[in-house]
């Protein structure tokens, strides 16, 4: 892909004449291929027998068997709970930061943009280092304060509800963003009028910006539970000790050995439809805005004034993100500090040994650091560069069948990590493309999987740039390609910068994907810390951990700071 | 000491008929390779290769240990260590194989009967280090010199010695089914673990499965690794492991961690863990030094004194402090039949487990 992307306008100029039909050509191909090939594999797996017949045999034991059947309804259960926990918590703290004047509104958003960007399996191994029964912190903690007995635990993470709160914890950010962004850009229009005829701030509240804000929130809780049933990490780590599966691990468990690749398939199927069916209804829910921020200026907000209230509702909002944030960091920091992982850091129990291990002993540190920068700056480079070319072609509707482009680029937002990892490992294992081994096949996935994010972030930027310029150039004569190159490129520079960071930061927290498509060879950082949590080395997860985040939070500053003021928006396209 | 060592090795021979019977079913009717000693020759091919691929479920940081004290003796040779449970590097390997990706030189399975498998597929190089020739009991290494007993150690029962009084610990595994044990006790999984693996088909066949049942019951923490248990124990997690490896026990209470073993009176799982070497290995010379380097009186040592495994190389003593092989009642080691029942004893433990 990046081959294509970076020589074809240098060809071009060096060639004088047009080829961007062919490129367009080249770039519609490459997406049907990321995509189509691996759902053709994972449909035809489905309905195929170990002889290699036609069967509905894999679907039949899917809902005949408990042990399928029982993860199906987890994980529905699982989702809708997440979603709804998201929506209650999520939705007030929206409106707060955007339509209050409760203080420290920048802060919580920055702090619910670091919830984000934490990976849920780094957040769900932090909740066992807070709230194992036994050797969690916060237990041990609340037996000290309450005197109880050794047997006595507050806490279980490894529970549904643990479970359920794990995961709401790093999907509320979805539904806060939606409802934020979208009560910063309703105009204020409304809610004067309401308050020049004499309503009250509540009235107001409860008759115009609620129901305003109401798509949106739903929108957010349709992408939570999307995201709790299709994460695959949080489960695998606090539900399987537990003794129950959702149906990501199932389906990773049907892929250990000895393999069942065809039920693996047909089991994913359920995961995609659902998919494909809750964004149908995202999409009808918010209209043609998808998830995207593009909005004209209007009146401002009215903002209402909270009185003595926007410091208790400061320390309600504070209180929640302490769960994403502050505790699980703490944990992590604790533990790599930490001779024994349950025990508080203190001067006779501080050591520097657990970060030696992990930088000079540990020889799967170095390659896995190495693998997730390469496929990082790949995936984001190209990334990009596909997300820039797909959007100006739909947005400047330059050739015939830009729709069909767009929609391909959307349409892997469908699918989820682990049905694509799936998928790909059907494609890439065999003849012709043996790519499994390598670390093209992750490439690929991680690139699939941020192309809409990347997608839709490039498209609001460039509805945002006039083709008058553009027109210019190709008045004085430069083809399409090199005006996209040298006139609309640099005046999205700021935007493109903004994509890369955002798909740099996606690719090196994926797992779902990975934890399928990885060899010993080409072991990426987040499925080194999974191996890491079975064989239960926390203290050197910890200090991956925390490495993780650095490397990230150095990115999304670096992001911000080209971004300039509009930090706020970094995390708008989820 | 020496009368230790007669009794370990005697032990040894008469209770796990082990790799052997396995070994032999599969033997192929040729002598035994001949014996390779470190040659200079070799240590610069192996230079020449730089590093060499050691697929293990040893635990982390023992394997990490082994694999800088092999650097530190042959600089210029790098070790890397790829570390997961036994089970994930059988399907791992044949994932790899499949994809003609051929990452590994030298592989350390807790799953004695992946080497036979391998071995079977023709996919094991016949090598005999100078040790193992010498000195290796005939019971512990295969007839065709496609693999050795790298190590042994016991799966084991153990208990969190601030949760539980020695009096009250469990002393068999009849005692872990108790009602008071409910919620308390930590448990690997055979899906993951070659050690859990091999232990479950042992207990299961003297047992019988009515056990793994009724464990079932008592709303066990079920984690992968065998690894895993005593580091929870430590941690205080839980109070008792059902089963899990007893090289970190030791390792765990000889740091001054609050656990102790506890041999059951029905008898422990012997884990065998063989080395064997790979016929389409990457780095063929320097896989070569570091098996020879892996069964050498140097790294078993290493691995017995600070790895808390057990070794029969006869010029390796037990540590002190230890209760030696000789005084534990052991199950008997039966490679061959995991092999057959594998698949088995997976899918039964999943429909028992839940997971």
């Amino acid at each position: 892909m990046t081959a294509v992307a970076s020589t074809a306008p240098i060809a071009t100029r060096r060639l004088g004449f047009d080829l961007s039909k062919p490129v367009l050509l080249a770039f519609a191909t490459i997406l049907f291929a990321l995509i189509a090939m691996p759902l053709s594999w994972l449909v035809f797996y489905a309905f195929t027998s170990k002889n290699g017949a036609f069967t509905l045999d894999n679907f039949h034991r899917l809902v005949s068997d408990a042990a399928y059947l029982d993860p199906l309804l987890t994980t529905f259960a699982l989702a809708t709970l997440s979603a709804l926990i998201c929506c209650v918590v999520a939705a007030p703290m929206g409106w707060l930061v955007a339509r209050t004047d409760m203080p420290l509104r920048r802060t919580i958003r920055l702090l619910v943009t670091a919830s984000f960007v934490t990976p849920p399996f780094l957040g769900a191994i932090a909740w066992e280092l807070l709230a194992a029964p036994n050797s969690g912190l916060l237990n041990q903690l609340y037996r000290e304060l309450t005197g109880t007995g050794q047997d006595f635990h507050l806490l279980n993470i490894y529970s549904f509800t643990g479970l359920v709160f794990v995961i709401s914890c790093y999907t509320f950010p979805y539904v806060f963003v939606l409802v934020a962004n979208s009560l910063d850009r309703t105009p204020g229009d409304l809610e004067d009028a309401s308050a020049i005829l004499g309503g009250k701030a509540w009235d107001t509240a409860r008759r115009i910006t609620i129901p305003l804000a109401l798509p949106a929130m739903l929108a957010g809780a349709l992408v939570a539970f999307l995201q709790a049933m299709t994460l695959f990490g949080s489960p695998a780590i606090l539900a399987m000790p537990a003794g129950f599966h959702t149906m990501t691990t199932k389906i990773w468990s049907l892929f250990q050995f000895p393999p069942k690749p065809e039920l693996a398939a047909a089991a994913s199927l359920p995961l995609l439809i659902l998919t494909i069916i809750l964004l149908r209804a995202e999409h009808m829910v918010l209209g043609r805005r998808g998830y995207s921020v593009v909005g004209g200026k209007n009146s401002e907000p009215r903002i209402v004034r909270l009185g003595g209230w926007r410091w208790v509702l400061l320390a309600g909002a504070m209180l929640v993100l302490m769960c994403p944030v502050f505790l699980p960091y703490f944990a992590l920091l604790n533990a790599s500090f930490s001779k024994v992982a349950s025990h508080l850091v203190w001067f006779n129990n501080f050591t520097l040994q657990n970060l030696h291990f992990v930088f000079y002993e540990l020889s799967a540190t170095q390659l896995a650091l190495r693998n997730t920068f390469i496929l990082g700056i790949l995936a984001a480079t190209a990334g990009t560069i596909l997300a820039v070319v797909i959007s100006y072609v739909t947005a400047r509707q330059a050739v015939a069948g830009h729709r069909t482009l767009g929609f391909l680029a959307t349409a892997p937002v469908a699918i989820p990590g682990i049905v694509l990892g799936v998928g790909l490992f059907f494609t890439y294992t065999r003849p012709p493309f043996v790519l499994y081994g390598t670390l093209w096949i992750l490439l690929i996935a991680f690139v699939t999987l941020s192309l809409p994010a990347a997608y839709q972030q490039m498209q609001s930027a460039l509805h945002a740039v006039h083709p008058e310029l553009e027109d210019a150039s190709r008045i004085l004569g430069a083809t399409r390609l090199r005006s996209l190159w040298q006139i609309t490129a640099p005046l999205l520079r700021t935007s493109v910068i903004a994509t890369w960071c955002f798909v740099f930061v996606g690719v090196i927290r994926e797992l779902s994907a990975a934890i399928m498509l990885f060899t010993s060879e080409t072991k990426v950082l987040s499925v080194l810390i999974y191996d890491l949590n079975e064989s239960g080395d926390l203290a050197a997860i910890a200090v991956l951990g925390l490495l993780m985040l650095v490397i990230t939070f150095v990115v999304v500053a670096l992001a911000n700071s080209l971004r300039g003021g509009n930090a706020r928006r970094n995390v708008a396209v989820g | 000491m020496k009368r230790s060592k007669i009794s370990r090795r005697d032990v040894l021979v008469g209770s796990s008929a082990l790799v052997a019977g396995a070994a032999f079913s599969t033997r192929v009717m040729s002598a035994t390779p001949p014996a390779t000693a470190v040659t200079p020759a070799l240590i610069e091919a192996a230079k020449k290769e730089g590093k060499v691929v050691w697929y293990t479920s040893v635990d982390l940081k023992l394997s990490e240990q082994i694999g800088k004290a092999f650097e530190a003796k042959y600089p210029g040779v790098a070790c890397k260590v790829e570390r997961t449970g036994a089970e994930r590097l059988l399907q791992r390997i044949g994932q790899e194989y499949t994809a003609n990706v051929h990452a590994v030189d030298v592989v350390n399975s807790s799953d004695a009967s992946h080497l036979v498998y391998w071995k079977d597929q023709g996919m094991l190089a016949p090598y005999v280090p100078e040790d193992v020739a010498k000195f290796y009991p005939a019971e512990h290494k295969d007839t065709d010199g496609t693999f050795a007993s790298f190590r042994v150690f016991l799966c084991v029962i153990a208990y969190n010695t601030n949760l539980v009084k020695k009096e009250e610990a469990p002393k068999s595994f009849a005692d872990l089914l108790d009602p008071k044990w409910k919620g308390k006790i930590i448990k690997a999984h055979p899906g993951y673990s070659g050690t859990i693996m091999t232990a479950t088909y042992q207990v299961s066949r003297d047992l019988g499965w009515e056990f793994f049942e009724k464990l079932a019951q008592q709303n066990i923490l079920q984690v992968q690794s065998a690894a895993d248990p005593p580091k929870k124990l430590a941690l205080g997690e839980r109070a008792i492991q059902a089963d899990g490896v007893e090289y970190l026990i030791f390792q765990e209470k000889e740091k001054g961690q609050p656990v102790e073993p506890v041999y059951a009176s029905e008898g422990t799982p012997i884990i065998i863990g063989p080395n064997g070497l790979f016929k389409a290995a990457p780095n063929p010379n320097a896989a070569r030094l570091f098996q020879s380097f892996c069964f050498s009186p140097e790294c078993q040592k290493l691995a017995v004194e600070i790895g808390g495994l057990r070794s029969v190389h006869p010029q390796v003593p037990e540590h002190q402090g230890r209760t030696p092989l000789g005084k534990i009642k052991l199950m008997k080691d039966d490679a061959a039949a995991v092999l057959k029942n594998g698949e088995q004893i997976k899918a039964r433990y999943v429909k028992i487990f839940r997971v």
